[in-house]
């Protein structure tokens, strides 16, 4: 499968829950999708076209949180980077745990350090800082002074 | 009055070490594993932000000490797909180079840790004392044993003479006798296989399941690894081949490991080759400006995938910096590969991730599955495995 069945084939599962897709080269492509698509989307990633889930990195801007999944396909060396934006008053995402063990963790360390819900996660608790760092203070955010009771 | 509270622990002199691992068991056998850390979270991501390019190269190499370069390299990948630019051929042999010589190195402390935890205590002196050169190699060539500062963006730092060439030509050529060595003593002795065959196993759909990287998955038979899917420097100029072996096993782990060696020195081998070709100090392209843009970079560590996402505005800092260590996705098929598995069996099931912090002894604990008391600390464990091997070592020479 080259990257352009790859990419019809996405684009046939998804329809209108895509943004916007940025075909940097045969081998980097980032798609925007509506935050409601995700399970979809990786649905069809991970076993349909069996990609392999590298990490996910969360990032804050003016317009919220942006989560980007990272996923390979090896056989041709392409990562799809599948990109969301949740609300800052409300980030919340389903997580990708009931289908996928590995984003067990990652979806904890983003929680941890900003604040991000992940619906139906198993145990979403504090993964890599000391035990005493406070709860509802979340390290990464840009606005750090913000505890959980302003949101 | 006021109160007083007194922290102790992680680190206080009455106390263990901050754990790592804890195994739950039931009489013999580990029914559960915890992960317990983040006494020693750097904020490295977050450090990032404050530093300029260069400067980020020399953060990241201090991820971590043995796959070093790994971090490195991983991040030129990830900024010169940003820049799209593509380096002169000397500086990828030259990347390449260190790369393979720090899986080298990396490799060869494996199997002297294994070594140390089956009680094969000669195993550990042996592939130490032939680590040297190699560290003595990087020496010569970049000034430090670790940390080799050799990476900015456009190229490499220094470069390595032609001259240095035949030296370090008659280090691989040594390095390679004894690789044959550990190579005969591990495979073939019945002891080790007894130890470590069917031992902490991992399917093919544990490695999809856990995302598993590097040898870990290469030893289950998923032939992944960026050097191959996603060729960078100097791999797609040399013939090398990805070592697989099928049955998930601490066996099959050792084996991949051991045989990646010989790959690693035929690649440094070719690359030196490759050297003698290229002219002689062209290392770098000049980069002036850095674009806005992402880049995803990965490489093959020692440990399997490093993947670095970078994300820049035009300014000189970066606005997003995330790593991700190939020992964050291994290290959670503990629950697979240690779960079922005999508390002596433990160490080694653990170890042959290849778990890239201290793994020293001090890294697993045994906890009552019922009850929640600990039973076992990290020397104990250690003991118990080594005490096994012992025992089949005497069953084995009971046999006529």
């Amino acid at each position: 499968m080259n990257t352009t069945d790859i990419i019809q084939k996405i684009e046939d599962t998804l329809h209108t829950r895509i943004q916007e897709v940025e075909i940097k080269s045969t081998h980097r492509v980032s798609i925007w999708i509506d935050t409601e698509a995700l399970l979809k989307a990786a649905r069809v990633l991970l076993f349909e076209l069996e990609f392999r889930f590298i990490i996910a990195s969360a990032y804050q801007t003016k317009e919220g949180f942006e989560i980007l999944y990272h996923f390979s396909f090896d056989p041709i060396g392409l990562i799809i980077n599948v990109k969301v934006l949740l609300p800052e008053k409300k980030p919340e995402i389903e997580s990708l745990c009931p289908i996928l063990t590995a984003a067990n963790w990652i979806e904890r360390e983003m929680h941890e350090l900003y604040g991000i819900f992940f619906i139906n996660h198993p145990n979403l608790e504090k993964l890599i800082s000391d035990g005493n760092w406070a709860s509802g203070v979340y390290p990464y955010r840009r606005d750090h002074l913000t505890t959980e009771s302003d949101i | 009055m006021s109160k007083t509270i007194i922290p102790i622990g992680p680190y206080h002199p009455l106390q263990e070490e901050p754990e790592l691992f804890k195994l739950y068991c039931e009489g013999e056998i580990v029914k559960d594993v915890q992960w317990v850390t983040g006494y020693n979270h750097r904020g490295i991501e977050k450090l990032s932000e404050s530093k300029t390019f260069d400067q980020v190269f020399f953060l990241v190499e201090r991820i971590c000490g043995i796959c070093s370069t790994s971090h490195p390299f991983a991040f030129a990948n990830a900024m010169e797909e940003i820049i799209s630019i593509e380096i002169p051929d000397r500086a990828k042999y030259i990347r390449s180079i260190i790369g393979e010589l720090e899986r080298l190195h990396s490799h060869l402390l494996w199997v002297g840790l294994a070594g140390h935890f089956l009680g094969y205590n000669t195993v550990f002196m042996w592939a130490w004392k032939y680590r040297e050169p190699v560290l003595d190699l990087f020496e010569m060539i970049t000034g430090n044993r670790n940390s080799y500062a050799m990476f900015k963006i456009g190229g490499v730092r220094r470069d390595i003479e032609n001259a240095k060439i035949p030296a370090i030509r008659k280090v691989l050529d040594m390095v390679r006798k004894k690789t044959d060595l550990l190579t005969g003593a591990v495979m073939d002795d019945p002891v080790i296989h007894a130890r470590t065959k069917g031992v902490g196993i991992l399917t093919k759909e544990d490695i999809r399941e856990y995302g598993a990287l590097g040898p870990t998955a290469r030893a289950s038979g998923v032939a992944i690894d960026v050097r191959k899917d996603d060729p960078y420097a100097a791999y797609p100029l040399v013939k090398w081949k990805v070592i697989t072996a099928t049955e998930g096993d601490v066996f099959a782990k050792a084996e991949v490991r051991l045989l990646e060696m010989y790959e690693s020195i035929s690649i440094i081998q070719q690359c030196l080759d490759g050297l003698l070709r290229a002219k002689e100090g062209e290392i770098e392209i000049q980069v002036r400006e850095i674009p806005m843009g992402i880049g995803n970079g990965h490489a093959e560590a020692p440990r399997g995938e490093v993947f670095h996402f970078v994300k820049t505005d035009g300014s000189q800092y970066p606005v997003r910096h995330k790593i991700r260590a190939p020992s964050y996705m291994n290290i959670a098929t503990f629950k697979k590969s240690c779960v079922g598995q005999t508390i002596s069996d433990a160490t080694i099931a653990l170890a042959a991730v290849d778990p890239c912090y201290c793994c020293t002894e001090r890294m697993a604990y045994a906890y009552d599955y019922k009850s929640g008391e600990k039973i076992l600390d990290g020397n104990e464990l250690l003991r118990l495995g080594q005490q096994k091997t012992d025992a089949m070592r005497k069953q084995l020479k009971r046999k006529p």
